[in-house]
């Protein structure tokens, strides 16, 4: 298991290193004139050609991108100096770079923007998670009869409303129309400063990531307990006399569970990777809308960084997902 | 003598589905006497499963519509309450599943499954003596080292072992009835063997009346003291194993009998298939429904077979051996037409 697990993280760092890669080489290959966002915003919207050839000699961009990737890499772990404007800034480990808009490290304002993307994202899981297994539970013991029905169905026209619009309508119909009482200001306040205004400010967001998630677990957690409840080994704990309750949540959730928690691995990394709609609409300060606001400031080293933190968030939440697995299934455990 | 422990008596079991009602048992009638084996023989749909998963009362009572009567130590289990049969599940009635490898959890430890059917019958003991129950339930099936065995999951077992194991939980609670469901079809021959002696031996020990259901008449001729054959979800021959086995007095029980091969290699005797397919469960032949498939209905006078359905009486050997077939001499065309076919050595020798 040990091995298993090295194994599976050494190969997690090879698919960092070339999604890393795979974005740097943009940089020297891409359409874009790199060093243009910075020459822009250093002079004043009056870049001229002689001043952008001087900043991009100084960021490097003359060089040989595997001159420069190593260096890059080399950052993350020891931190580096870097110039900018004949200004030299000491970028410390983990270094991700300076901002090319106001020269500060990159990973300073990704450490503050993380707690927000994490608050939504394990919120909005955990919303979905609570709601949709035990519905898909629920509806694939009466399978078959009108409540499965309507429930299975109506979920799949909600499911299949697109993710941005369904977003505007729980704005629209929670703030607007309805005004729940516990929900607050859209945007978020740490934790620390206000649970209150943390907890009202992100409720809008976890209502619709786990509205709209919970109309898919709901029908993934059907299927797979469905199928589970068919099982041989049910039907054994059946006839061996066991209450209902524990046949159907020892014996067949147990089995059920698995493909959920797959399917739960991959879409919880897409989930800190960026929440961007969510973000966007409910005007919350994470990972996914600075991102967005990287790409049209041209903001290369925040790109950069915010790719890399997506691999690294899907990585993470496979490996998780294998873990769990072990622990769920100890045919898994012992191979 | 006392009454048979189980009576099963004009049991019907319908199941509705998109196409239409399955009629997958129609009015069984059978008993099991305490001590006593009984095998049922059919092919796969012909209702034997279907006939004693209703015994304990498995089938989902919101679709499967069941009626007529079975009495289990004399309570009625059909239209008995959930919780009621849940007492009996496991206690006085136990089963034992073909492919025990889909028929135990694989997530959870194969002793933690044999404690857990004995903790819900005994629900003043102690896991600590679940336990020791559950390694000695394992040493009495013959499962080497059980108090470390005890510990391991279901895919760290042989095939035999799983099977051991199977029975082991189904013993556990020492149940008067022992529903055996194709108990050796997933295991090699040897194996097979070993599990069927340990099954007659825990019989002795434990005298309870045990069901073996089957397709294999080697495992019926071993074990059974009685045999019913079933066809098309109803009974078409009952009677002692010996009675049926010998003087077959069904075509279609000859037709099992033939399709047999002779291990002894007698190259003079030919293996016969049955021809034609199981009948349709929605939409059942009328009369007999094996007549499609029987070589024998030009001898029934006025096509009987085809229109009427013969009822389950005695046959001209006695009364204790039942037979559903419109034959009035069955056991004369059985030892002049079929046994030299199948079986000429017997011929020879007599």
């Amino acid at each position: 298991m040990f091995a298993y697990i090295v194994k599976r993280l050494l190969a997690g760092i090879v698919v960092m290193l070339l999604v890393s890669l795979s974005i740097f080489l943009l940089f020297w290959y891409g359409p874009s004139e790199p060093a243009r966002a910075i020459c822009d915003s250093k002079t004043s919207q009056r870049c001229t050609p002689a001043k952008l050839e001087v900043f991009t000699e100084e960021l490097g961009y003359n060089n040989a991108w595997y001159t420069e990737f190593p260096e890059y890499v080399g950052g993350i772990f020891t931190g580096r100096d870097i110039t900018i404007a004949s200004q030299t800034t000491r970028c410390e480990a983990p270094c991700l770079g300076l901002s090319y808009k106001n020269g500060k490290p990159v990973w300073d304002e990704m450490k503050g923007r993380l707690p927000a993307t994490f608050s939504v994202a394990i919120g909005g899981a955990f919303l979905y998670l609570l709601l949709g297994v035990p519905l898909g539970v629920a509806a694939a013991r009466r399978r078959g009869t009108v409540a499965d029905k309507s429930l299975v169905s109506s979920f799949l026209v909600l499911s299949s409303v697109p993710y941005y619009l369904f977003a505007l309508l729980t704005f629209l119909y929670f703030s607007v129309l309805f005004e729940a009482p516990f929900i607050g200001n859209p945007g978020y306040v740490p934790f620390s400063e206000s649970p209150v205004d943390w907890f009202g400010g992100l409720a809008l967001a976890w209502i619709c990531l786990g509205i709209f998630g919970c109309t898919q677990y709901t029908r993934y957690a059907r299927g797979a307990m469905v199928e589970a409840l068919s099982e041989d080994y049910v039907r054994t704990a059946k006839a061996k006399g066991l209450p209902q309750r524990e046949v159907v949540y020892k014996h067949a959730l147990r089995a059920a569970l698995v493909p959920v928690v797959t399917i739960f691995g991959i879409d919880f990394g897409t989930l800190l990777a960026g929440t961007i709609f969510t973000e966007k609409i409910f005007d919350i300060d994470g990972i996914g809308l600075w991102a967005l606001l990287a790409v049209g400031q041209k903001d290369l080293p925040i790109v950069q960084a915010t790719a890399l933190f997506a691999a690294v968030a899907l990585i993470l939440s496979n490996l998780l997902v294998d873990l769990l697995y072990s622990v769920l299934d100890p045919r898994v455990r012992l191979s | 003598m006392s009454d048979p422990f189980l009576v099963v008596d004009d049991l019907t079991v319908k199941f509705p589905t998109e196409d239409g009602l399955v009629n997958a048992v129609t009015e069984l009638s059978y008993t099991v006497e305490q001590g006593k084996t009984l095998g049922i023989v059919g092919e796969s749909g012909s209702g034997k499963s279907v006939s004693s998963m209703a015994v304990l009362g498995l089938h989902d009572a919101r679709t499967a519509r069941i009626t007529g009567s079975i009495k289990v130590g004399g309570q009625e289990v059909v239209g008995l309450s959930e919780s009621k049969l849940r007492k009996l599940r496991g206690k006085e009635v136990a089963m034992i599943f073909q492919d025990a490898l889909a028929a135990l959890h694989p997530f959870y430890k194969v002793g933690s499954q044999l404690t857990e059917a004995y903790l819900v019958h005994h629900p003043k003991a102690t896991k600590r003596e679940a336990r020791r129950k559950a390694i000695e339930m394992l040493d009495r099936v013959g499962i080497p080292q059980p108090d470390r065995r005890v510990d391991d999951f279901p895919h760290q077992f042989s095939g035999g072992m799983r099977q051991r194991a199977m029975i082991a939980m189904g013993l556990i609670n020492d149940p008067k009835l022992l529903i055996a469901d194709e108990p050796t079809t997933a295991l090699d021959v040897t194996v097979q063997a070993q599990i069927l002696d340990l099954l007659q031996d825990l019989q002795r020990e434990f005298n309870s009346a045990v069901i073996i259901i089957t397709h294999d008449l080697g495992v019926i001729a071993e074990m059974a003291d009685d045999i019913l054959v079933m066809y098309g979800g109803r009974g078409v021959e009952n009677g002692p194993a010996k009675e049926v086995l010998t003087r077959p007095q069904m075509p279609y029980t000859w037709g099992l009998l033939s399709s047999v091969p002779d291990v002894a290699g007698d190259t003079a005797s030919k293996l016969i298939p049955i021809p034609g397919n199981p009948p349709s469960l929605l939409d059942p032949p009328s009369g007999c429904a094996f007549h499609p498939r029987c070589a024998h209905t030009d001898k029934v006078a006025g096509g009987l077979c085809s229109t009427q359905l013969p009822l389950l009486e005695a046959g001209p050997t006695g009364p204790g051996h039942l037979k559903r077939c419109h034959l009035t001499d069955p056991v004369t065309v059985f030892e002049n037409e079929v046994l030299p076919v199948i079986a000429p050595e017997l011929l020879e020798e007599s």
